[in-house]
C-alpha cells in the first residue's frame, strides 16, 4: 500500500462517521423547538409566552393580569381573537406603528403586556419583532410576546383556546 | 478514473443526497399542517383584482385550488410561482386556481399581480369568502376542492408542493359518481 492511501476500513469508518453527522443534521432540522430557539435572537425565549401560559394569565385578576394588544390585520382579529384583546392594526404599516405608540403611551411602562400576531408562521411574521422592538425602546419592561408557531388558528383557535369574535 | 477520484465522487454522492433528505425534512417541517375534509365546497361569487367575475358554479366539474394568501405575507408570495406552474401544468385537464387575498391594499395586490404575471384569478380581501370556508386564521391556507364539489383537503402553512401537486393530479383522475 503507498504511504498516505486510505484503506477501505478506514474509508468505510469515514464514511460512516460523515453519515452520522448528516443524518444528526437532518434530526436536528426537524425539531421544532430548534426552530424557536433561532427565532429567540429577535424575541429571546424569556420574553415570548406560550398560550397555555397566556390562557391562565388572562383569567387572573389584579397587576398580574396583562394587557394584550393584537398587531395584525383586523381581518383576522374580526374572525377570532383572545378575549378582551385590543385591537392595534398590522404593525408592519406606518398607521399600524403609529397606533400602537399612541396606546402604549397611555399605559404604564411597568405593567405586563403581551403582544401577539399569528397572522402567519413565527418566522415570517412581519409585525410581532417591529412591535416588540417599540415597546421595549418605549421603555416597556414586562413586554411578552405570544409565540404561535404556525398561526392563531392553529396554535390557538383549534386547540380550543377561548375566542372571541366581532370587533 | 483514479482510486483517489472515486472515493472523492463518493464522498461528494453521499454529501449530495444527505443535503437533499436535509433540504426535504426541512422543508417538510415549514409545511405545518394537512387536513382531509371532504364537506361540500362553499359556494361563492366574487369580483377580481381585474374587474373579472369569479363564480364558483362556473368550475363545476373542475378540480379547483384556493389559496388565501397576502402579498405581505413572505410564506405566502414564495408559493405564488409555484401555484403559477400549477396552472399552467395542469389547466388542460381541468385544475383552476383561485387566489384570495387577506388584507392587502389594492395597488400593491395589483402590482404584485402584474409583476409575477399570475395567470389565475386573485379576489381581493373577502371575509365572506373565508367564513364560508369555517374560517382562515392564518397564511397561507390552501383548501383543495375535487370534481364533485366536495373539499378534500385543507393545508395550513407554507405548502409542500410536492404534495399538493399529487393530491392535484390524484383529483384530476379520481372517478366520478
Amino acid at each position: 500500500m503507498k504511504p498516505g492511501s486510505i484503506t477501505p476500513r478506514t474509508l468505510i469508518l469515514r464514511l460512516s462517521l460523515l453519515t452520522a453527522l448528516l443524518t444528526a443534521m437532518v434530526i436536528a432540522s426537524a425539531q421544532g423547538p430548534a426552530k424557536s430557539a433561532a427565532t429567540a435572537n429577535d424575541v429571546p425565549a424569556a420574553s415570548q409566552i406560550q398560550p397555555e401560559e397566556l390562557v391562565q394569565a388572562i383569567k387572573s385578576e389584579g397587576a398580574q393580569k396583562p394587557l394584550v394588544l393584537y398587531v395584525g390585520p383586523k381581518a383576522f382579529y374580526t374572525q377570532a381573537h383572545i378575549p378582551g384583546a385590543e385591537f392595534i392594526g398590522p404593525v408592519a404599516r406606518p398607521e399600524g406603528m403609529e397606533k400602537l405608540r399612541a396606546r402604549a403611551a397611555s399605559l404604564s411602562k411597568d405593567g405586563p403586556v403581551v403582544i401577539y400576531c399569528g397572522c402567519c408562521p413565527w418566522d415570517h411574521c412581519p409585525n410581532i419583532r417591529p412591535a416588540f422592538a417599540e415597546l421595549r425602546k418605549m421603555g416597556f419592561t414586562r413586554v411578552r410576546v405570544l409565540y404561535l408557531a404556525n398561526s392563531f388558528g392553529v396554535n390557538w383557535a383549534e386547540k380550543g383556546f377561548p375566542v372571541a369574535k366581532g370587533e | 478514473m483514479s482510486r483517489m477520484s472515486r472515493r472523492f465522487v463518493l464522498l461528494i454522492t453521499i454529501a449530495v443526497l444527505a443535503l437533499g433528505v436535509y433540504e426535504g425534512v426541512h422543508r417538510f417541517g415549514r409545511h405545518q399542517a394537512v387536513t382531509a375534509v371532504s364537506n361540500p365546497a362553499p359556494q361563492f361569487s366574487a369580483t377580481d383584482i381585474n374587474g373579472g367575475s369569479v363564480n364558483t358554479a362556473d368550475y363545476k366539474g373542475k378540480v379547483v385550488l384556493v389559496n388565501f394568501w397576502a402579498a405581505w405575507c413572505g410564506p405566502c408570495t414564495e408559493e405564488v410561482p409555484q401555484f403559477i406552474a400549477l396552472q399552467k401544468k395542469y389547466q388542460d385537464q381541468g385544475l383552476q386556481v383561485v387566489g384570495v387575498s387577506v388584507d392587502d391594499d389594492p395597488d400593491v395586490l395589483l402590482r404584485f399581480y402584474r409583476k409575477y404575471q399570475m395567470n389565475y384569478p386573485v379576489v381581493p380581501g373577502d371575509l365572506k369568502v373565508a367564513d364560508a370556508f369555517g374560517g382562515v386564521l392564518g397564511l397561507p391556507t390552501t383548501f383543495l376542492i375535487g370534481r364533485d364539489s366536495r373539499i378534500h383537503g385543507k393545508h395550513n402553512g407554507a405548502a409542500d408542493f410536492s404534495v399538493i401537486e399529487r393530491e392535484v393530479v390524484a383529483l384530476l383522475h379520481a372517478p366520478q359518481n
